[in-house]
């Protein structure tokens, strides 16, 4: 009778496996398959020729990366674009937790929700619109330029759009525009957690409106600022593209030009296929071994894995 | 309630009980510092959200304005001889209706797409009995932390014959690991006794997932089916790698396309119609007139499904923040 059911079961989970199979195979194809690509670094591929008919080249292209001077000197921007964005986005975290704090403090229930939800959605629109709103308020002939001239505190146009300065600045400030509402939610729902008891006996005991935030309603969002740190270091090479892409000129492209949208230029744009291949495949390993460590760190300090 | 702990306060403080009147007059009585930082926190709030909020509001006085004085910079709070030419104009572009169908067929497509997987793998990962589930899992869910990079995914697509098919915004977006984790953590809060039931009367999987499971899992399928159509609507990488024929341009990337060449645009449209010869300047097209227009048809679906929707995105990132 056990033995029946049991075999009963093992004829119903293959038949289950069976249905979830092409799902797999289709996440298989996307996801696995994609990494034979990486043999493309160690040939000189020309786009249209198969791989066979190129040349095999061994580790050419991870050695050009630091052989030629100018190479290293663009790869040493690249570089140096990609640390300053994600190093400016980690030292922007904090902003979020400050807005759920202070969002906390307004006693009105229904300015709450229309600053949560008016300010939650920029994230929704998408970097070509920013782009695009950026353009119509901030090019040579957008609005705040007009403004200000028109109002005489300016006599020649700011280049904001078309230049090489502050261009890490002006990113980093798009995308707080962009993520800060929205970053706030996870931590304004944390706040919700907290027992309001606690707050009762800190006023039983004297506190005032700063000691209560610093020693109750920060403590309790620090778990999940953590969280959310150590993934940001863990994705600190991806910077991701589309931001840097939209935005990118010949005027700012020196500094706007991060490893990802890098890997773009010199792969689907400049077509050097093997090259892009190389960087990309390096920034892969590079980035799951952040991943690796920083879930060890976690490990070790919360006593819990973060994937 | 509110007075008894008023009271309880007051004493602390004063060490002298008072009336019950008195308590809750203290209880509301403000110091001057409290007042002051409501009203900068108030302030800073208000700006920030001004600032959110104005640049979307600008593009639409901007573009039901006369375009004359919109080119000028005139209109900056307030909309000026309205018209709606801009509106009408805008859609003899080549290509805007049909990237315009791309988008919107991609969006539905591929919503309900990746809604359906998503709720089937992530009900079937719950089976105990699958072969070797555990396994399958992980294979599953570890593709969410490598990439094989662009060139790789390109070659790829290649091979698979999706460059230059409508396939491509479809096709690889339908198992997405991040939302199978979704379902299958939701269906696993759902009582386990309502599916035994249903074993027991001698239903099949599949009885079970429609008849049972997939009822209950409306909120967490409409949290998915919001993200995923968000995703979709915005999604511009996908055409600018694979994508070169203009017919299958998605309208993300046709903004893109026209904010690069709005002037020769403007030219375009000028020189096509009859019924722009007689228009006047302040109905003329112009570059910023075009791009404009574009941006807000293209920005409106998101603006007017948002606010209806916004629970379900705070539904949604804190389901992901307790598994994440």
């Amino acid at each position: 009778m056990v033995m029946e059911k049991r075999k009963k079961d093992s004829r119903e989970g293959k038949k289950m496996f069976l249905m979830v199979l092409p799902f797999l195979l289709l996440n298989f194809l996307f996801c696995y398959f994609p990494l034979h690509g990486w043999v493309y670094a160690l040939y000189d591929y020309r786009s249209p020729l198969k791989l066979s008919q190129c040349e095999f080249v061994g580790l050419k292209w991870f050695k050009m990366l630091v052989a030629n001077e100018t190479q290293m000197k663009q790869i040493g921007q690249v570089m140096k674009n990609t640390f300053a964005m994600s190093f400016l986005g980690i030292a922007t975290s904090f902003l979020p937790v400050l807005f759920a704090v202070f969002l906390n403090e307004m006693k009105s229930r229904k300015c709450r929700a229309v600053v949560q939800t008016l300010t939650t959605l920029p994230n929704f629109i998408s970097w070509t619109l920013i782009y695009s709103v950026a353009f119509s308020l901030f090019s040579n002939s957008g609005m705040v330029n007009t403004v200000l001239q028109q109002l005489g505190l300016i006599s020649e146009p700011v280049r904001i759009l078309d230049s090489g300065e502050h261009v890490w600045l002006f990113m980093i400030l798009l995308s707080t525009w962009k993520g800060l509402g929205w970053g706030a939610i996870m931590y304004i729902a944390s706040l919700s957690g907290i027992d309001q008891e606690m707050y009762e006996a800190a006023r039983v005991d004297g506190a005032g409106r700063w000691q209560m935030i610093r020693n109750i309603t920060i403590p309790a969002l620090m778990p999940t600022y953590f969280v959310l740190l150590i993934l940001a270091v863990a994705n600190f090479l991806s910077n991701g593209m589309e931001q840097y892409f939209v935005f990118q000129n010949a005027f700012n492209k020196e500094h706007i030009q991060v490893l990802d949208l890098y890997v773009y230029n010199i792969g689907l744009g400049g077509k050097s296929f093997s090259l892009a291949t190389a960087v990309g495949m390096l920034k892969t390993i590079v980035s799951i071994t952040l991943l690796i460590i920083v879930n060890a760190v976690s490990k070790k300090v919360r006593g819990e894995s973060i994937i | 309630m509110t007075e008894k702990r008023a009271g309880k306060r007051n004493v602390c403080r004063r060490k002298k009980p008072a009336s019950r009147k008195e308590v809750s007059k203290m209880a509301k009585k403000k110091t001057s510092g409290d007042i002051v930082f409501h009203i900068c926190n108030y302030t800073l709030f208000l700006l920030f959200t001004l600032v959110c909020v104005y640049p979307f509001y600008y593009l639409i006085i901007n573009t039901i304005s006369s375009n004359e004085l919109s080119a000028n910079g005139q209109i900056t709070l307030l909309p000026r001889e309205l018209h709606l030419n801009n509106y009408a104009e805008v859609f003899r572009l080549n290509g805007l209706s049909a990237a315009f169908g791309i988008s919107v067929a991609r969006t539905v497509l591929g919503t309900a797409g990746t809604v359906m997987v998503s709720a089937f793998l992530g009900y079937m990962f719950t089976q105990k009995k699958m072969w070797k589930r555990k396994f399958w899992y992980r294979f599953l869910v570890i593709t969410m932390y490598f990439n094989a990079g662009i060139i790789p995914m390109f070659i790829t697509m290649k091979m698979l014959h999706l460059l230059n098919s409508f396939w491509v915004y479809v096709i690889p977006a339908l198992v997405q690991p991040y939302n199978i984790i979704l379902v299958k953590t939701y269906v696993e809060s759902i009582p386990a006794s309502m599916e035994e039931a249903a074993e027991i009367d001698g239903a099949g999987v599949l009885q079970r997932f429609v008849k049972v499971i997939l009822p209950l899992c409306v909120p967490i399928l409409a949290t998915i089916a919001i993200f995923s159509a968000v995703g979709q609507w915005n999604a511009f990488n996908d055409t600018l790698m694979y994508v070169t024929d203009q017919k299958l341009y998605s309208l993300q990337y046709l903004l893109y396309t026209y904010l690069n060449q709005a002037s020769s645009l403007a030219r375009m449209i000028k020189s096509s119609g009859i019924a722009n010869m007689t228009a006047s300047l302040a109905t003329q097209q112009t570059p910023s007139s075009i791009r404009m227009t574009v941006s807000v048809i293209v920005v409106l679906p998101i603006l007017c499904i948002y606010p209806f929707f916004q629970r379900y995105f705070v539904k949604g990132i804190m389901i992901g923040a307790v598994k994440g």
